[in-house]
């Protein structure tokens, strides 16, 4: 029986960032793992780490302030942090690309949507200029944008938002990366264009057999395109499990709370349920389980608000941080 | 739903368009038509939902009712009074009535003022209150939020997105409106904030019998949140009905294809998608006909020479479609 392989793994990630106001745990021992041609999403709310644990297999990070204070991060054998710089630019962009949440601020707005895709095509293979122009165009008509020949001399603010995504997408594809991580590629995009823009990375998935690192806050998204989840809260993961039993049975209290909460289309309700309480500062995270304040079962309990909960493997491939869950304590 | 007292805001064809100005004398070459003959009417009480993706006119729709951008024909009527052509004293009691609450929490507060300050300033403006009893009015708007008297010294940027937006909504409700205007107010917030948000201001439509007009993107929180859900493409309402009944039974090939794009959560939930290609057309050259045609998998004859006319479905009563096919 054939089984996925793996194509990268992260173990025990913590990424601290030293700031005036005192040291920032943004990720605290993250570690999961990308089956080869598989989508896995990284859930979580703003300010949980799932950007910066993104940001830190392409070793992105800025530093200073920020530091990866631990952790290996294996991809194809070879440990991302300990490369040297030179060794990371070569994967980076090539091996594994990312694209961002705002095509605006991500695309060059004095260079033409051409010439950012032909500079990342020469600095990672070996074409002429005319080659990887062409190459340009073709990218460009495989990502959808009619007219490529023309649209490749344009501007990023001659295009619309959706448009400016699939360009951003050209330009991670072009030297067909094994990894693609995109970090909330459509949350800035209406539903319609969102729909398009995964469709075609899931096209491109199928092409290419490329992994896809896909980082959200939208749960819908994750339901219909990833197969593996991790869900993060307060720098750390709570949950991890595929897809389909995450939503089926989801085993955290915060995933629970979280897709309790969710408006859903089709069940009319008089008031929705909700999660008390506020995402914690990372500067004054509290004692013991992070969510614990704002959890039914752990704001009374003293164990819940004193010992963290390390993540535990209670079922074939499904993991869960909390001291509640269901197989957590059997030994 | 029985209007006895027929409609608290009734807004009638509509329009604003923006002149496009070219070349040195600044001469105008065309228009945007950001909004392109807008009708409907909310009772006291009812909340409507405006719902579309960017650049349908749905903002400028709200800023018009308000007069924070000068329509350019049509009529707004609030009770009994005409809202566009207003006095500058009718209108400032109409700004006591009409309030409204921003999409982002990190813009729409002045940053320079304290909460109290922010939530007090309608009230120091309209002559309501002073001093002391300014104060506690504050703090009573402040407690009615979900926040405290111990937050009125301190400053927006030491609350949290979700804090910040409570403070605008206690600002919005400082002079008692009648009608609150809710533009986005939960997009930019996280999921576990919104389902709170929302149950807030639902909570206080109970309590002060407020009228809401409820902007937004997102279908599911629209249905949640709303009475009646109007569908708005390109400057116009293509669709409309009740809550229920839009999600019921979506008529319109746009509303259709909006439904069919929101991801799921419930795979039993999630029918076959409808190819749906391109992109809105820009609003400086819209289509001839029917502004949805070059996209919509009906489109044929009458369709690309005339815009169809809202009208109601004589099988389904309330509910509204512009459209030649359907």
């Amino acid at each position: 029986m054939s089984k996925d392989g793996v194509l990268l793994s992260i173990q025990g990630l913590s990424v601290s960032f030293f700031t005036d106001e005192g040291v920032v745990k943004a990720v605290q021992d993250v570690g999961f793992s990308i089956k080869k041609g598989r989508t896995f999403a990284l859930v979580g709310e703003s300010g949980c780490g799932k950007s910066v644990t993104a940001l830190s297999i392409m070793r992105l990070v800025p530093e200073p302030p920020g530091k990866i204070v631990g952790g290996e991060i294996v991809f194809e054998g070879r440990n991302l942090l300990a490369l040297s710089e030179k060794e990371i630019r070569r994967v980076r962009g090539n091996e594994v690309a990312m694209i961002f949440q705002e095509p605006m601020t991500s695309l060059n707005p004095v260079y033409t949507v051409g010439d950012q895709i032909v500079e990342a095509i020469k600095l990672h293979q070996k074409k002429s200029t005319s080659e990887a122009w062409a190459d340009a165009v073709e990218m460009l008509r495989k990502v959808g944008i009619a007219d490529s020949q023309q649209r490749v001399r344009e501007y990023p603010h001659q295009m619309s938002g959706g448009m400016r995504q699939r360009v951003m997408i050209a330009m991670a594809a072009s030297c067909e990366p094994v990894l693609l991580i995109a970090d909330e590629p459509t949350t800035a995009l209406d539903v319609t264009i969102q729909a398009q823009i995964l469709d075609l990375l899931d096209d491109l998935q199928r092409q290419n057999g490329m992994s896809i690192l896909l980082i959200t806050h939208d749960l819908g998204v994750v339901a219909e395109r990833a197969e593996d989840v991790a869900v993060m809260y307060a720098s750390r993961i709570v949950e991890v499990a595929d897809s389909q039993r995450l939503f089926a049975e989801p085993f955290h209290p915060y995933t629970q709370g979280l897709l309790k909460s969710l408006p859903r289309l089709g069940f009319s309700a008089r008031r929705l349920r909700t999660i008390s309480g506020t995402v914690p500062e990372p500067l004054h995270f509290p004692s013991g389980c992070k969510f614990h304040p704002r959890c039914p079962i752990g704001c009374g309990d003293r164990r819940c608000q004193t010992v963290e909960p390390r993540l535990r493997e209670v079922e074939a491939g499904r993991c869960v941080a909390c001291w509640y869950a269901k197989g957590y304590e059997t030994e | 739903m029985e209007s006895t007292n027929g409609y608290l805001l009734k807004v009638e064809n509509l329009k604003t368009y923006f002149p496009i100005k070219k070349g040195l004398l600044r001469r105008t070459v065309g228009y945007v038509r950001a909004v392109d003959g807008i009708s409907f009417g909310i009772e006291k009480g009812q909340t409507l939902g405006l719902v579309g993706e960017s650049g349908c006119g749905k903002t400028t729709v709200a800023r018009s009712i308000v007069r924070l951008v000068p329509a350019t024909a049509g009529q707004v009527v609030f009770e009994q009074t005409d809202v566009l052509s207003a006095d500058r004293v009718k209108l400032r009691q109409l700004r006591r009535q009409i309030s409204l609450i921003f999409q982002d929490p990190y813009g729409s507060l002045n940053p320079r003022m304290t909460v109290g300050n922010a939530v007090g300033e309608p009230l120091k403006v309209q002559g309501e209150a002073a001093g002391s009893e300014l104060i506690e009015r504050v703090a009573a708007l402040l407690s009615k939020v979900g926040l405290s008297r111990d937050h009125i010294n301190r400053y927006p940027h030491e609350f949290s997105g979700g804090q910040r937006q409570r403070i605008g909504v206690a600002r919005a409700l400082a002079l008692e409106p009648k009608l609150v205007i809710c533009d986005e107010p939960v997009s930019a917030l996280d999921v576990s904030i919104q389902s709170q948000i929302l149950n807030l201001l639902k909570d206080l439509q109970e309590e002060f019998g407020l009228t809401y007009l409820f902007i937004a993107h997102d279908l599911a929180v629209v249905e949640f949140f709303c009475d009646i859900v109007a569908v708005m493409y390109m400057g116009r309402i293509v669709e409309q009905a009740t809550a229920e009944g839009l999600y019921r039974n979506p008529l319109h090939p746009y509303t259709r294809a909006l439904m069919s794009a929101i991801p799921r959560v419930e795979p039993s939930l999630r029918g076959s998608r409808t190819a749906f290609g391109g992109e809105v057309p820009s609003a400086l050259n819209p289509p001839a006909g029917c502004a949805f045609g070059p996209r919509c998998p009906l489109a044929g004859g009458d369709c690309l020479k005339q815009m169809p006319a809202l009208k109601e479905r004589s099988d389904y009563e309330g509910h509204f479609v512009a459209c030649w096919k359907c």
